[in-house]
C-alpha cells in the first residue's frame, strides 16, 4: 500500500480532526455522561484507525512533511514522518484502538462520579499527542506534544482522585516525569547549542564532530530522559504506582504505548540523533535492560495486586527490549551493522508484541476489576466459571508475555535470543562476557515471567473463589471483550505469522542504520544468520492443533475408557473444601522470595494470638511478609533528603520580606550591567 | 521427501514406543542396585494400559485447563520429538525450530502443567506448582547459556546443524568447554524431569514431592497420558544429550544402514545414560528444596565456564 504524500497530509487530519471532534464533543455532551463517553471514546476510536493507516502508509514508505512557523517560537511547529516514526504511530494506534473501545463499556461505572466529558477529553488529547510525538521534527515540537502527553495521562491517572492513594501515585507520576522532562531539556539545549540547530534533521550529522565529553554528557542526559519515560529501573519507581491507579483502559495505554515513546526516543538518539557511540553506551544499555528484565520480573512475581503486578512485569519488558536496543548499539560499535539491525528488528517487534499482550493483559485484568472491585490475588479465584472468556484473553495475553509458541514475545525474545547468541563473532572478551551475561539475565527473565503468569492467571481464574466478591463476578460488556478478543487475535496473528510485520520492521531499521538486517524470512520460517537459527511459527502451530486433534482420536482407537466421574478434591480425609485451603498467591510466591532474599529483603512478621488458658491451642496468625522497595529506599530518600536539606538553604534567602526581594534585585541588576559592561 | 517422512514417523514411534521402556529400564536398574529385584522393564507399559481401561474421577472444582493439560502435554512432547534427531540429522520437519524453540517447547507443557496444578484448588497441587515452576525458572539460564557455549563451537543454533558439525569435526569437542556444558546440561535434565536430587519420582509423601504434588488430581486416561508424557519428556532429554554431546553413529544421511547404526547407537547410550541416573538416583538423596537453587547456580556456573572457555580457546 503506497500512499503519496498527499494521501498522508488528508490521513493525518482525519486523525487529528476526529482527536478533536471526540475532545469537543465529550465536552459538549457533559450533560448526559452516556453519549459523552459515546462520542468520547468513539471520536479516539475514529482517530486510532485513521492513525494506524497513517502509520501503515508510513511503514510502506509514505513521508509527510509539515510546517506551522507561527505557532511556537524558534523554529516553529515542524512535522514529519519517517519509517521510524510510522512504526511508533502504529504501535500507538494498535494500543489506542482497542483501548477506546473497551473504555466505552469500562466507563459507565464512572457515570455520575467522575466527569466522563473531562476524562473523554483527555484521553483523545492524550492519545492525540502520543501520535503526533513522534513526528516531532524539533526541540520545541516534540517538547511541547511530550509535555501535552504527560499532562493529559497525568488527569487520567488521577481519574478516582476520590482515593489518597490515587493522589499520591499521581504526584509521583508528575514529579517523576518533570525530572525526566527536565533532563530532556537540559539535553536538547545542550544538543543544541553544540551543533547550532534545534532541528533534528540536522542533528545526525553534526554531532559526529562534538567532542567526545559532551557527547557523553548529552548521551546521559537524553537517556535518562527517555529511560524515565519507558521505566527503566531505577528510574521506574512511577510506574508500578501510576499504571494500577489509572482506570484500566489508561493502564493499558500507558503500558503498552506512552513508555514504547521513551524506547523511541531512547532509539532516536543511539541511532540517528548522536550517531555511533562508544561500546560503554551500548554496554551500559544492555547492563539496564538485564536488569531492569530480571528485577522487574521478580517484583511481579510476588506482588499481591493484579495491576501492580502487570506495572512491574512492563519494566521486564522494557528491560527485554533495551537488551535488544542495547545489543544493537554493541553491534554497531563492532562494525557489525548486519548484527545490529537483527537485533534492533527483534527489539522493535518485542516492542510492538508488548503493546499488544500488555494492553490485552490489563483490559483483563480490567475486566476482573469491573467484576470483582478488587486487585488483590487473595480475594480472586474461580472466574474462569464466572468469566469464561475473559478468562480465556487473560490466557492468551499470558502465554504470550510468557514467550510461549506459538504467541507473539515468542517470536520477539526467539530473535532477541538470536542476536545476543551471535555476539560471538565479535572478538573482545569483555564485550563477550557482557553478552553472554545478557542471555543468562534474559533466560532467567523469561522463564521468572512464566513462573509470574502461572501465578496470576492459576490464583485470579482457577479454582475456588476465595471471597463473595470473585463469588457473584459475572461476565463484563461486550465492548470490553471485543475489545480483547481483537488484541488476542493480533497475538495469535503476530506469533504465528511474523513475516507480515517483519517486512516492514525490517525496512524501517534500514532507513534507520543503512544495514539490512542479518536475517530472511518467508511466510512460514524466520532464519538468522544464515541457519544460525531457524524457526517455523506456522507450522509449530500447525503441528500442536494437529496433535491436539490426533490424540483423543488416538486414544478411541485403542480403546481408552471415556467414563468421567465427577467428585470432590482429594483433601486427606477432611470433610469439607473450602476456599481456604488453596495455595494462595503469597503461598506461591515464596519459594521465589527465600531464593532471592537478597534482593526482596522481605520483612517478615509473625504474629500467633494464643488461647488464654493454653499455648497449644491457637486463635488467630497474622502474618505478614512485605518486600522492602529495595529502590525507593536505598536510592529515593537519600535524595530526596538532599533536595530537603537543599530547598531549606534556599529559605534562608527567601525572608518573606518585600525589602530584602528589593535588595535581591539591586544586587541581581548590577551584577547583570558589570556582566554586561 | 517421502523417506524423510517415513522416517519422521520412525522416530516418533521411536519416542513414543520407547519411552516407558527407558522409564522401565531406569526402574530396573534402580532395584537392582538398591539390592531389589524390582518390577519388569515393560512394567511401565502394563501401568499404562491399565490406566487407560480404567474411569476418570475429576474434581468438581477443576476448569477446562485441567481436563486439557494432559493433552497438549502429550502434544508438546510428540512435536518435540518431530524436531529433535532420534536417528538423522536429515528428517523432514526438522525445520519447525531450533533447539531454543524446542526448550520453549517444553516450557509450554510445564506452565500449563502448573497452571492444572492450581485448578483443583487443593494445597498440593498449589505447592508442587509453585516448586515446578520455581525450579523451572531456575533451571532457564543454564539451559540457555549452555546452548550457547554449545552454538559457540558449531556456529549454529539449529540441532541439525550442530550434531552434524560435531559429527564431523569430532576435534571441536575435545576441550573441557564441551565437557562442562554437558554437565550442566545433564543437572538441567535432571532438575527438569523431576529426577534426584532435585525431586523423587518415587514419593509419595506429601511436603516433599514437587512433579507428583502437581498431578495428584489425574486419574485414569488423564494420569496415563501425564505419566506418558513425562516419559517420553525424559526419553527427548536424554536422546538430546546423547546426540548433541556424543554424535557418535547418528545417520547423516537417510539410508537403511545408517539407520540401523543409529537407532542401535542411540539404544546404547540410552541404556548408559539410564544406568548412570539410577546409579545417581542411588547414591544421592533428594536435596531440601531450597538447596536445589544452589544445584542449579552451580551448574549455571559450570555452564558460564563452558562458554568462557569457549572465547579464550577460540
Amino acid at each position: 500500500m503506497i500512499i503519496d504524500s498527499v494521501g498522508m497530509l488528508d490521513l493525518l487530519l482525519v486523525t487529528l480532526a476526529s482527536f478533536g471532534i471526540g475532545a469537543l464533543g465529550a465536552l459538549i455532551m457533559a450533560r448526559s455522561p452516556k453519549l459523552a463517553s459515546i462520542v468520547g471514546h468513539g471520536g479516539a476510536l475514529l482517530g486510532a484507525i485513521a492513525a494506524l493507516m497513517l502509520g501503515l502508509a508510513g511503514l510502506a514508505g509514505g513521508s509527510l512533511q509539515l510546517e506551522f512557523a507561527d505557532l511556537l517560537p524558534i523554529g516553529g511547529a515542524v512535522f514529519g514522518m519517517d519509517r521510524l516514526s510510522a512504526f511508533f504511530v502504529m504501535v500507538t494506534a494498535v494500543g489506542a484502538i482497542p483501548a477506546a473501545l473497551y473504555a466505552i463499556g469500562y466507563t459507565r461505572e464512572y457515570a455520575g462520579k467522575h466527569s466522563l466529558a473531562g476524562m473523554g477529553l483527555a484521553f483523545n488529547v492524550f492519545i492525540a499527542a502520543m501520535i503526533l510525538v513522534p513526528l516531532a521534527c524539533n526541540v520545541l515540537t516534540f517538547l511541547a506534544l511530550w509535555e501535552v502527553m504527560s499532562l493529559a495521562s497525568y488527569f487520567l491517572v488521577i481519574t478516582e482522585h476520590e482515593r489518597e492513594e490515587t493522589l499520591q501515585a499521581g504526584w509521583i507520576y508528575f514529579v517523576m516525569t518533570h525530572a525526566g522532562f527536565a533532563a530532556l531539556f537540559l539535553g536538547f539545549l545542550l544538543l543544541a547549542h553544540a551543533t547550532g540547530t534545534a532541528s533534528f534533521s540536522e542533528w545526525s550529522a553534526a554531532a559526529a564532530k562534538l567532542d567526545p565529553s559532551s557527547r557523553n554528557l548529552i548521551f546521559v542526559l537524553l537517556a535518562l530522559g527517555f529511560g524515565s519515560k519507558a521505566g527503566a529501573i531505577p528510574l521506574h519507581v512511577w510506574l508500578p504506582r501510576a499504571h494500577p491507579a489509572a482506570p484500566s483502559h489508561i493502564s493499558a495505554l500507558m503500558s503498552g504505548v506512552m513508555i514504547k515513546l521513551g524506547i523511541y526516543g531512547l532509539v532516536r538518539v543511539a541511532f540517528d540523533w548522536l550517531g555511533v557511540g562508544p561500546i560503554w553506551w551500548g554496554g551500559t544499555m544492555l547492563v539496564v535492560g538485564a536488569v531492569s528484565g530480571v528485577l522487574g520480573v521478580l517484583y511481579a512475581l510476588v506482588d499481591g495486586d493484579l495491576k501492580r503486578l502487570l506495572a512491574y512485569s512492563s519494566v521486564e519488558n522494557i528491560g527485554i527490549i533495551m537488551l535488544g536496543i542495547g545489543a544493537a548499539m554493541l553491534f554497531q560499535a563492532t562494525q557489525l551493522p548486519g548484527l545490529a539491525a537483527l537485533a534492533l528488528v527483534a527489539a522493535f517487534y518485542h516492542t510492538l508484541n508488548h503493546a499488544v499482550f500488555k494492553s490485552l493483559l490489563f483490559m483483563a485484568a480490567g475486566a476482573v476489576l469491573h467484576a470483582t472491585h478488587t486487585r488483590n490475588l487473595e480475594e480472586l479465584g474461580g472466574l474462569i466459571r464466572r468469566l469464561p472468556q475473559t478468562a480465556i484473553f487473560f490466557l492468551v495475553g499470558s502465554l504470550a508475555i510468557a514467550a510461549l509458541p506459538p504467541f507473539n514475545g515468542f517470536i520477539s525474545e526467539w530473535l532477541t535470543f538470536q542476536s545476543l547468541l551471535l555476539s560471538f563473532q565479535i572478538s573482545a572478551h569483555t564485550v563477550n562476557l557482557l553478552f553472554a551475561l545478557g542471555v543468562a539475565a534474559l533466560a532467567l527473565t523469561s522463564g521468572l515471567a512464566a513462573a509470574c503468569f502461572v501465578r496470576s492467571f492459576g490464583i485470579t481464574f482457577l479454582a475456588l473463589p476465595r471471597s463473595e466478591r470473585a463469588e457473584r463476578a459475572r461476565e463484563v460488556d461486550w465492548t470490553m471483550r471485543a475489545a480483547m478478543l481483537v488484541l488476542a487475535l493480533a497475538c495469535v496473528g503476530l506469533g504465528v505469522a511474523p513475516s507480515v510485520i517483519l517486512a516492514p520492521l525490517e525496512a524501517a531499521v534500514f532507513a534507520l542504520t543503512g544495514a539490512h538486517a542479518d536475517m530472511q524470512f518467508s511466510l512460514t520460517a524466520v532464519v538468522a544468520n544464515d541457519g544460525f537459527g531457524w524457526v517455523a511459527p506456522l507450522w509449530i502451530a500447525l503441528g500442536l492443533v494437529g496433535f491436539l486433534l490426533i490424540i483423543p482420536l488416538g486414544l478411541r482407537v485403542i480403546g481408552a475408557n471415556h467414563r468421567r466421574r465427577y467428585y470432590e478434591t482429594w483433601g486427606c480425609g477432611r470433610a469439607l473444601q473450602t476456599a481456604r485451603f488453596e495455595y494462595t498467591a503469597a503461598a506461591f510466591a515464596n519459594p521465589f522470595k527465600r531464593v532471592f532474599g537478597l534482593l526482596y529483603r522481605p520483612a517478615k512478621k509473625l504474629d500467633v494470638e494464643f488461647h488464654p488458658e493454653s499455648r497449644y491451642f491457637v486463635r488467630a496468625i497474622a502474618y505478614d511478609n512485605q518486600g522492602r522497595l529495595v529502590f525507593e529506599e536505598a536510592l529515593y530518600r537519600p535524595l530526596l533528603r538532599l533536595i530537603e536539606a537543599l530547598a531549606r538553604q534556599a529559605r534562608l534567602l527567601q525572608s518573606g520580606s518585600v525589602h530584602g526581594y528589593l535588595v535581591y534585585i539591586l544586587i541581581a541588576l548590577v551584577a547583570l550591567l558589570i556582566l554586561a559592561v | 521427501m517421502l523417506i524423510e517422512i517415513t522416517i519422521e514417523i520412525l522416530q516418533l514411534l521411536i519416542v513414543m514406543i520407547g519411552s516407558p521402556l527407558l522409564v522401565g529400564i531406569i526402574r530396573k536398574a534402580k532395584a537392582r542396585l538398591q539390592g531389589r529385584r524390582g518390577a519388569g522393564i515393560f512394567q511401565p507399559y502394563v501401568d499404562l494400559r491399565k490406566l487407560f481401561s480404567k474411569e476418570v474421577v475429576v474434581s468438581e472444582n477443576t476448569s477446562w485447563i485441567f481436563r486439557f493439560t494432559p493433552y497438549l502435554l502429550v502434544t508438546t512432547m510428540l512435536l518435540s520429538a518431530v524436531i529433535v534427531p532420534v536417528l538423522t540429522t536429515r528428517a523432514a520437519l526438522s525445520f519447525m525450530g531450533n533447539i531454543i524453540a524446542l526448550m520453549y517447547l517444553f516450557l509450554l507443557g510445564t506452565f500449563f502443567l502448573a497452571l492444572a496444578g492450581l485448578d483443583a484448588g487443593s494445597a498440593f497441587g498449589g505447592m508442587g506448582s509453585s516448586r515446578e515452576v520455581a525450579i523451572a525458572a531456575l533451571a532457564e539460564p543454564t539451559v540457555l547459556i549452555a546452548i550457547f557455549g554449545i552454538a559457540l563451537r558449531a556456529g549454529t543454533t539449529s540441532l541439525d546443524g550442530i550434531i552434524t558439525r560435531f559429527a564431523v569435526e569430532p576435534l571441536l569437542m575435545l576441550n573441557a568447554g564441551h565437557l562442562l556444558a554437558f554437565i550442566a546440561f545433564f543437572v538441567v535434565a535432571l532438575a527438569e524431569n523431576g529426577r534426584l536430587p532435585v525431586d523423587n519420582p518415587a514419593t509419595h509423601l506429601e511436603l516433599t514431592m514437587i512433579h507428583e504434588a502437581m498431578i495428584l488430581e489425574y486419574s485414569g486416561r488423564l494420569l496415563a497420558l501425564v505419566e506418558w508424557a513425562a516419559a517420553m519428556k525424559l526419553f527427548l532429554f536424554l536422546t538430546l544429550l546423547s546426540n548433541l554431546f556424543f554424535p557418535w553413529g547418528i545417520a547423516l544421511a537417510n539410508t537403511p544402514s545408517t539407520l540401523f547404526i543409529a537407532g542401535l547407537a542411540l539404544a546404547v547410550k540410552l541404556l548408559v545414560f539410564a544406568v548412570a541416573i539410577a546409579f545417581v538416583e542411588t547414591s544421592v538423596a533428594k536435596l531440601r528444596l531450597f538447596r536445589v537453587p544452589e544445584l542449579l547456580a552451580g551448574s549455571f556456573t559450570i555452564a558460564l565456564l563452558a562458554v568462557v572457555t569457549a572465547f579464550f580457546i577460540k
